[in-house]
């Protein structure tokens, strides 16, 4: 086993591609080390991002952010411009372990370590995050949502590494919102949750939304119904309805330690309508 | 020696305050050592392999390559423990748990163990080891083992306690039976009846200290072992009967335990340890990882219960009964047993019955958890108590009160009450501001009431009076919760003296006489008996001594406030002698001064309490929230009424989580799916409110100063209380514990569908 | 397997030490440095007991690989008296009987400690969801509670 701690992107993505056996990115290391500790994993290389220029950064550029893939969780809720813009990404990301775990874990790792109940990605599904990913054969970026590929799982070839995540600049009238259901107040995996994202007109009438469901399915689910069903409209209780009614019927969970099929369909419509209620608050609405 | 221990009803000057206990600034500073913070020179990493099949015969073990492997000092089997039980069943039982025999009867179970240089070739030597398994049909849970067509656990099982003995085997290994009437005599008087089942799913007592210890072995037959336990006395006499060593030879030191909760009570790692030490020739430390402690150390049981509880309209019980299966793990228990003696202990009835089924399932061998088997009982009763009250149409406090055993009742499980707390908790319960506190939408209120026996047992003290005047106490039940300061506090009333002239401390085995361990709520009240004894047999010689320094008869000198006085008017000139003035001049008047004392601690006072809770219930997703919280519970005499009241609230924290979350889940595969404390919710700060504490004081007859335990009872009435105000909250009766958001949301919908 | 030499800082006093890779801050703190306050009630994060600072960021030290020190400031609860001066978290816990075991309360003072560093003056929830990321199984955590609020007051006093 080798510990690094590459200074440069380039020698990063380098070191990965040329690594023979099983490599493991280390930023946060709560998911990492857990896995390591219960021998699930056990990589021959271990790459440290954190002392890697920019990537322990929020910076905010004309088109919105950038968040760097070795920023903590506990920075993203100090950063008042980030938590003004998209306080529910910030929530999804507060939300995360303990305040031990808030210190050290990062939405990137989130992202990557591709559980379907990881608590920031439907948060970042329905913002329409996007990841910057650095290769032996370049960057390219590409929706959040594409990353993860199935549980633990991802689309991330060989030597390649999320350098940050990009979150767009607000409109007028924009909100968003996540809320996750745990038997606890704390210290819990995600049973079910539910991001979503709106914009409205100056009406009030909602003009974008994107609805994301976590722990409902292998994957993090985009409910584009569910959207279809918020646009153009209101938050009567006949929305709300619908909008429940579409996100329970989406929802493919399984019944495991967690909760039940049942539940996790029940409550993610009942999620759904709190979630839609505080996102379409802060975005103005009435 | 005559030590009287009745209560003499004195006047407290130490007893009842609330000093800063002797080891707390160790503990503050990081400066205590625990389990895992000793080391020893040469000393090896142990590490234990485990089955990962519910139920399987071991057919063939290879340790060969494991051997080999660079690093690795020792590995045994069940061949280096051999069996030197003679015929003792339950400590057979004990060994083949520490290492399993010829079939492995848990997901977890111990089948090999390596010494190593470290911990990582320890790991590696773990995987090197091949073991070849015949895997078993298996079954987890209580009602089904009770099948006919179960798996069976021990094919020489046959019922025990049935009229005839059973022609085939079962997995239930014992039936036990309590009462007094004729119950269907009883029933055919009620005109109200309710009759109900009941599960509770298994539960870990989730100390926050893996089981940790150091074992050393000498090649002249003498041994050291460091651990974390309960009762280091007891875990002598286990290992040194495992090992087919002398107890005398193996020092055994209790180290400052992080939690136990009756978890460590038993022995798992240790002989273990010890076995690798002695293979090896070097000292070896093993510790448990969280994953090992949930696995494969002793959960409480998982239960079944049926409840049928008759009344009249005016309130009277006319009769009760109880069905009650417990699950014991793969071995012998007698959970069920203590569970039917609890039910209805808090009644005075006049037919009563309850009927205990030990159960034996494909999970690790449960142990004692605070109060072992009475929160499940209480659980079934107190809920069908209060669904009977509501039937009945009376106020479900007034229907306890109604019912309530006093002095003199004779109890459901045989003796005959002397003075104790049921009522006085349940009129305190009544009459407190919580009771009439305004709800909100969603909320509901409950109340239970919860008893345990108590346990006194054999304990010694040995108490040494420096040159200097300053007092040390040795006791041998380990502390694990503050008792070095209650009984600091007993010693230096009994003295007369400062508490902060006095330093109390855990001997070890080799400095003590024997000492039953820290359970059944036995620390403070028997080795407080023990401490005023020694400190009563100190005083003799005090007297003693001061009698020769004034050269006058010692029964002239009587001792009071910490100084030796000559009595009578003859005496006039002479000035009381302080405890630090004889002290001084010990050398002199026959040497060192001590009181020691060894005694079986008899007569400790069951114990009551009543809890009253208000849940809210999120009628939508089935979420519960602990809105308020509060404990009645009768202490005897409260000696250091913090830490008196700290176990008041943390047992009621632990019922809390047992009756909200906490629960072992087994897949169909029979493995424990979340061993763990991220999936084994045990309640965190931000679940829990303040929990407000009423300590009553109804003097134990049997103790001087009238104590009794007070560790265990407060996890007794927790799970029942919130059951009833769930119910209440969420209009619909729940008889499944854990009431986790799931089963609450789907009692909601099916009683919305009808 | 070669030993990562590591250069850091613990309780203000310059410390170097070599570790393996995979071996955690935890394991170093403990098995190499003697530094035993830190508890290990779990190894996965959950339960709190391993709680150091490192950088002013509360962390499991459990969680933390020993190479990742290199360069940095770590706190731990041997560090959180000065001299014979407990510190006030250290003497309200003390006086409110805030421990009954005592292993989870290194992690619960050092967790209290950087909530108090942060939020001088917490409401009871804040103190709660504060210190959510550290287990007690013995106190039903009234008496901590009660014990940090107490050292906030005091700490705003002096």
């Amino acid at each position: 086993m080798r510990y690094i701690r590459p200074l440069s992107i380039e020698d990063a993505v380098g070191e990965l591609a040329k690594a023979v056996g099983p490599a493991a990115i280390l930023a946060g290391g709560s998911d990492l080390l857990v896995r390591m500790k219960g021998g699930f994993v056990e990589p021959e290389l271990i790459v440290d991002i954190k002392r890697i220029g920019g990537f322990s950064d929020i910076t905010e550029t004309a088109d919105g952010f950038r968040i760097g893939a070795a920023v903590p969780c506990a920075v993203l809720g100090e950063h008042a411009a980030l938590k003004k813009a998209w306080p529910g990404v910030v929530e999804a990301a507060k939300l995360i372990g303990s305040k031990q775990v808030q210190g050290r874990c990062t939405i990137t790792g989130n992202l990557c370590n591709a559980s379907p109940a990881a608590d920031s990605v439907p948060a970042l599904v329905a913002a329409g995050a996007k990841a910057v990913v650095a290769g032996p054969s370049g960057k390219r970026t590409i929706a959040v949502e594409t990353v993860p590929t199935g549980p633990g799982r991802t689309s991330l070839a060989k030597g390649e590494i999320i350098e940050a995540i990009l979150l767009d600049k607000r409109p007028a009238h924009a909100g968003d919102a996540y809320l996750r259901f745990i038997p606890r107040t704390e210290m819990d995996i995600a049973v079910v949750s539910a991001g979503i994202n709106l914009t409205l007109d100056d009406k009030g009438i909602i003009k974008t939304a994107r609805v994301a469901l976590g722990a409902a399915a292998p994957t993090v689910l985009l409910v584009e119904e569910a959207a279809e069903a918020l646009i153009g409209r209101t938050l009567d209780d006949g929305t709300l309805e619908r909008l429940a009614k579409i996100c329970s019927g989406a929802c493919r969970p399984i019944d495991d330690k967690r909760g039940t099929i049942e539940f996790r369909r029940k409550v993610a419509g009942v999620l759904a309508q709190r979630v839609a209620a505080t996102a379409y608050k802060r975005a103005g609405g009435k | 020696m005559n030590f009287d221990p009745r209560f003499s009803g004195r006047k407290f000057a130490s007893v009842g305050t609330r000093p800063v206990r002797p080891d707390g600034v160790d503990k503050v500073t990081g400066r205590a050592r625990y389990g895992a913070d000793f080391n020893m020179a040469g000393q090896l990493v142990g590490r234990v392999l485990r089955s990962p099949h519910a139920h399987a015969i071991i057919k063939k073990i290879d340790t060969s390559k494991a051997e080999k492997l660079s690093g690795v000092k020792a590995v045994i089997t069940a061949k280096d423990l051999p069996d030197l039980t003679d015929g003792d069943a339950g400590m057979y039982d004990v060994l083949d748990n520490c290492m399993a025999r010829t079939k492995a009867l848990y997901d977890g179970h111990a089948v090999a163990a390596v010494a190593a240089v470290d911990a990582r070739t320890a790991r590696q030597a773990l995987k090197l080891i091949e073991v070849d398994y015949e895997v078993l049909p298996h079954v987890t849970d209580v009602d089904e083992a009770m099948q006919h067509h179960a798996p069976l656990i021990n094919e020489a099982t046959f019922t025990e306690g049935l009229e005839e003995k059973p022609v085939k085997p079962s997995n239930v290994t014992k039936r036990s039976q309590f009462g007094h009437g004729d119950v269907h005599q009883g029933f055919g008087h009620a005109d109200h009846i309710i009759e109900r089942s009941f599960k509770t799913e298994q539960t870990h007592q989730g100390y926050i200290e893996p089981h940790a210890c150091v074992a050393s072995v000498n090649l002249d037959g003498t041994a050291e072992l460091w651990v974390c336990t309960q009762g280091h006395f007891v875990y002598r006499q286990h290992c040194a009967q495992l090992l087919g060593l002398e107890a005398s030879k193996l020092r055994v030191t209790s180290s400052e335990i992080g939690g136990g909760f009756g978890g460590k009570t038993h022995v798992w790692a240790e002989p273990v340890a010890l076995a690798l030490s002695r293979k090896a020739g070097r000292p070896v430390k093993l510790v448990m990882t969280r994953d090992e402690v949930f696995r494969a150390s002793g959960p409480t049981s998982a239960t079944s219960i049926d409840v049928k509880i008759g009344a009249r309209k005016d309130g009277t019980i006319t009769a009760a009964e109880a069905t009650l299966r417990y699950t014991s793990g793969p071995y012998a228990g007698t959970w069920a047993e203590i569970g039917a003696m609890t039910a209805f202990a808090c009644y005075k009835l006049d037919n009563v019955k309850t009927v205990g089924y030990e159960v034996l399932v494909n999970r690790p061998k449960t142990a004692a958890y605070r109060a072992p088997s009475a929160p499940m009982a209480a659980f079934a009763v107190e809920s069908a108590i209060d669904e009977l009250a509501k039937e009945i149409g009376i106020d479900p406090v007034e229907f306890r009160i109604k019912n309530a055993a006093q002095e003199g009742t004779r109890s459901s499980y045989g003796p005959v009450y002397g003075p104790i707390g049921i009522g006085p908790t349940l009129e305190a319960a009544k009459n407190h501001p919580h009771m009439k506190a305004p709800l909100k939408a969603n909320q509901g209120r409950g109340m239970a009431c919860g008893f345990w026996f108590n346990f006194g047992g054999q304990t010694c003290v040995d108490l040494n009076i420096g040159m200097d005047g300053s007092v040390s106490l040795a006791v041998g039940t380990v502390d694990v919760g503050g008792s070095r300061a209650s009984l600091s506090l007993v010693a230096a009333e009994e003295l007369g003296i400062d508490y902060s002239q006095l330093k109390a401390i855990v001997a070890d085995t080799s400095s003590l006489g024997y000492n039953d361990m820290t359970d059944g709520s036995r620390g403070t009240f028997s080795s407080s008996m023990a401490t005023i004894s020694a400190a009563r047999n100190a005083i003799k010689i005090l007297r003693d001594r001061a009698a020769q320094m004034w050269d006058v008869p010692v029964d002239d000198v009587i001792w009071e406030k910490g100084h030796a006085i000559a009595k009578g008017e003859k005496y006039g000139n002479l000035s009381p002698l302080s405890l630090k003035e004889i002290a001084a001049q010990s050398g002199k008047t026959g040497g060192p001064i001590a009181g020691h004392s060894e005694l079986v601690a008899d007569g400790a006072g069951v114990s009551f309490a009543t809890h009253i809770c208000d849940i809210e219930v999120d009628p939508q997703t089935g979420a519960t929230r602990v809105i308020r919280y509060t404990v009645v519970q009768d202490a005897g005499k409260a000696v250091h009424p913090t830490y008196v009241e700290g176990q008041y609230q943390g047992g009621a924290a632990q019922g809390i989580g047992w009756a909200l979350n906490e629960e072992y889940i087994y897949g169909k595969d029979g493995r424990l799916q979340n061993p763990g404390f991220l999936d084994y919710r045990i309640p965190v700060c931000s679940d829990l409110p303040m929990i407000d504490t009423q300590i009553l004081e109804i003097p134990n007859p049997n103790h001087p100063y009238g104590v009794r335990g007070v560790g265990e009872t407060s996890i007794v009435p927790p799970l029942a209380a919130i059951a009833n105000a769930v119910s209440n909250a969420a209009g619909v009766r729940m008889t499944h514990i854990p009431m986790s958001p799931p089963r609450i949301l789907a009692a909601i919908e099916a009683e919305r569908k009808g | 397997m070669a030993g990562i030499a590591v250069s850091t800082t613990i309780n203000g006093d310059g410390v170097e030490y070599l570790c393996q890779p995979d071996e955690t801050l935890l394991d170093v703190l403990r098995d190499r440095l003697g530094l035993t306050g830190a508890k290990e009630g779990c190894g996965t994060g959950d339960c709190g007991a391993c709680s150091v600072i490192v950088d002013g960021r509360l962390v499991c030290s459990c969680l933390v690989l020993g190479a990742e020190a290199e360069g940095r400031k770590v706190e731990t609860i041997e560090g959180m008296a000065h001299g014979e001066q407990l510190h006030p978290l250290q003497q309200k816990f003390l006086e409110h009987a805030a421990l009954q075991c005592g292993i989870c309360t290194p992690g619960f003072l050092i967790a209290a400690k950087d909530l108090l560093e942060k939020n001088p003056s917490p409401t009871e929830e804040e103190i709660r969801f504060g210190l959510a990321g550290n287990l007690c199984r013995c106190t039903g955590y009234d008496k901590i509670v009660r014990a940090v609020q107490d050292a906030a007051t005091m700490m705003k006093g002096a």
